[in-house]
């Protein structure tokens, strides 16, 4: 079966770097085209290599904290470039502090993330999301 | 003495220069003036008539020549997002020496097409998508080229996967398969595709363009006049294995329509924990700014740096500005005859100079994040560049060529433009750059010889 490409970065003016290399290489690994935009991606970015690429799904990093602000206005963006129905998820710290992880679930699900997760998700529960939403049989 | 003919087969002039590369020298140089209607081949007898008043009878044991006649090589691209393979279309086409009349990106419209058929192209290069991406958009524009027809060959240098079907969509055309500009994302290959655009050049453009008698006459290399340019930049940057270069360099040619900008320089960030965004930058760069020129294009330096601005160069008030400013633009042969036409003249070089020199250089941007500064450099960093060519008409018939030129400096007021802070000016005062890089394909020391003797320092200059 033809490999899913990833767009995967960690958005806005955000420079932690680790993460975004941990999950290049788990989603390499586990078989997908992984297109790396590395830290401080913008939205654009993101949707312009989503295009190129012909990517399935735009996997969004957040540590700083400020994940919601600067995910807000994505999936409409991604709508008006044609990138309609694209899979969308975000992760890291999303938020600021602890806040309840549904409260934080359900006002992403609003932006139109499709999955967002906790933080100190591991690599494995990302990719078998993915599996599922993008239809892929091991 | 081996005297080795270079010839420029301009739209206006065919220049002609004569060197020795037994004792590498300059012999002499000569022009005349050609039209649309002449022969070259009469322009190329009378140039070299003109030469041999000064030179004496010369047996050439080689002829060269570069040509930008007919408008040059004329080019249409179109890619996909306008920041990705739809620039870097357009790169890989300036690199190679083209005009490239527009450059599209998405879907070509109805709009598109029309205006493909009107401008009918020398070459269009068709790109999009990286290997394995984005099929649709390519597929679309090569049906959209087949449903308008035309005789023009077309280069396909984009998604792999799209490529044959392209090509099937395209029966019945010249169509050129090469490999993708951007095959990975965030890469840049455009060699092939230049290596193509060349090729095409030379096979079918410079025949079409009625130059077949004259390269009969001609030993060989028929190359677009910026391609020859750009060779020459780029052996006096890096030298040959005989002899050092000058390294890093920037040049800029200030013509009547256009303006040219090349550098040879890597354009790295100074300090390593700048981070770097936008398309990689090719090590030797050319851009073109269509809207800047000193007489069809003069308005366009106008908007880009005001009238206000203008006027406070040349020293002038200005209305008279505008006034001097209006009778250039309705009498595009005409040359400054006195002080406040000379002024006015020297400060829109200088305009157009900071214009395209600014759009050519990156930039470095400070990102004021949580948790403080970050350095953001797109495009080159040629801050550390210390030789500053100049070349073309406006520039290189005044005496203040320095000061010209150092409008393309390092300037505070735009602080974060990366444009070089102190740079040795060299002037193209014989106009022979182009004619060298077509020297340079066979004796690239020679070539360098002369270049390192005939460009003329006109100061060191800081701003
Ligand atoms: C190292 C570090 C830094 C370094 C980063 C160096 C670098 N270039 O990478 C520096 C010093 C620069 C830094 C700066 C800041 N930091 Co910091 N930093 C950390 C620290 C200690 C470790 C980060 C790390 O590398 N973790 C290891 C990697 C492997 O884990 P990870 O990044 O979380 O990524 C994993 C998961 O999150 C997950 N994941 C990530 N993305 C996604 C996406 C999806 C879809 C899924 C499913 C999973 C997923 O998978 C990754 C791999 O396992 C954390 C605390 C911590 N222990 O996590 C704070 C932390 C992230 N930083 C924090 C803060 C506040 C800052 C600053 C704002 C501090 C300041 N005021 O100056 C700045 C912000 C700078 C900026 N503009 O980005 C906070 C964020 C708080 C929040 N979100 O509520 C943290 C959590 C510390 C804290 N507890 O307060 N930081």
């Amino acid at each position: 079966m033809e490999k899913k490409t990833l767009v995967i970065g960690v958005i806005g003016a955000d420079v932690h770097a680790v993460g975004n290399q941990i999950l290049y290489h788990a989603f390499s690994d586990a078989g997908f085209n992984v297109v790396n935009l590395g830290v401080m991606v913008s939205q654009e970015e993101f949707i312009n290599a989503a295009i190129e690429t012909n990517a399935d799904a735009i996997i969004v990093s957040s540590l700083y904290g400020q994940g919601e602000l600067d995910c807000r206005g994505l999936r409409e963006k991604c709508d008006e470039a044609g990138l309609e129905g694209i899979l969308l998820y975000v992760g890291g710290n999303i938020v600021i502090g602890k806040q309840p992880f549904d409260e934080v679930e359900k006002r992403f699900k609003a932006m139109g993330f499709d999955r967002s997760f906790p933080p100190g998700t591991a690599p494995e529960v990302d990719i078998a999301a993915l599996k599922e939403d993008l239809h892929i049989e091991d | 003495m081996k005297p080795v003919l270079l010839i420029d087969f301009g739209s206006t002039y065919t220049k002609v220069t004569a060197v020795d590369v037994d004792a590498p020298r300059l012999l002499g140089t000569a022009n005349s003036y050609t039209t649309v209607q002449t022969d070259i081949n009469d322009g190329l007898a009378d140039a070299l008539d003109k030469l041999e008043q000064t030179t004496g009878r010369l047996v050439f044991c080689e002829k060269y020549a570069a040509s930008s006649a007919a408008g040059g090589l004329r080019m249409l691209a179109s890619g996909l997002v306008p920041e990705l393979t739809a620039e870097a279309a357009k790169t890989a086409s300036l690199g190679a020496g083209a005009k490239v009349l527009k450059t599209y990106a998405f879907k070509l419209t109805e709009d598109d097409a029309d205006e493909i058929k009107r401008l009918n192209p020398d070459i269009f290069l068709l790109v999009g998508g990286t290997d394995g991406g984005n099929t649709d958009c390519i597929t679309h524009n090569a049906r959209v080229l087949a449903e308008i027809g035309g005789s023009y060959p077309v280069i396909l240098a984009g998604n792999r996967n799209a490529a044959r079907e392209c090509e099937r969509i395209l029966e019945g055309r010249e169509v050129h398969i090469t490999e993708n500009v951007m095959p990975k994302f965030g890469t840049l290959n455009i060699e092939p595709t230049q290596k193509e655009i060349r090729e095409v050049f030379l096979n079918r453009i410079v025949q079409a363009k009625g130059m077949t008698k004259a390269s009969e006459l001609i030993s060989g290399i028929m190359m677009p006049t910026p391609s020859a340019v750009m060779a020459a930049m780029k052996l006096l940057a890096e030298g040959t294995k005989r002899q050092n270069g000058i390294g890093d360099l920037v040049a800029v040619d200030v013509g009547g329509a256009t303006t040219d900008i090349y550098s040879v320089a890597e354009g790295l960030p100074d300090d390593p924990r700048t981070s770097l965004k936008g398309l990689p930058e090719p090590y030797i760069k050319r851009t073109v700014e269509g809207d800047i020129g000193m007489r069809y294009s003069i308005h366009g330096i106008v908007d880009a740096a005001g009238i206000e601005k203008i006027a406070e160069i040349a020293g002038l008030p200005e209305e008279r500005t505008s006034e001097i400013i209006e009778m250039f633009a309705a009498n595009t042969d005409m040359l400054p005859n006195d002080d406040e036409t000379q002024r006015v003249d020297e400060a829109l070089a200088s305009m157009a100079v900071r214009t395209a020199v600014t759009r050519h250089a990156g930039r470095l941007e400070e990102v004021f994040g949580i948790g403080g500064l970050k350095l953001v450099q797109t495009g080159k960093n040629l801050l550390n560049v210390d030789k500053f060519i100049v070349t073309g008409g406006s520039l290189i018939h005044t005496e203040h060529t320095g000061r010209i030129a150092s409008y393309g400096f390092y300037d505070e007021e735009d602080e974060t433009s990366l444009k070089p802070k102190h740079a040795e000016v060299l002037v193209d005062r014989k106009y022979i750059i182009a004619a060298m890089g077509l020297l340079s394909e066979h004796y690239p020391d020679a070539a360098l010889t002369i270049m390192k003797e005939e460009l003329v320092k006109d100061g060191t200059c800081s701003k």
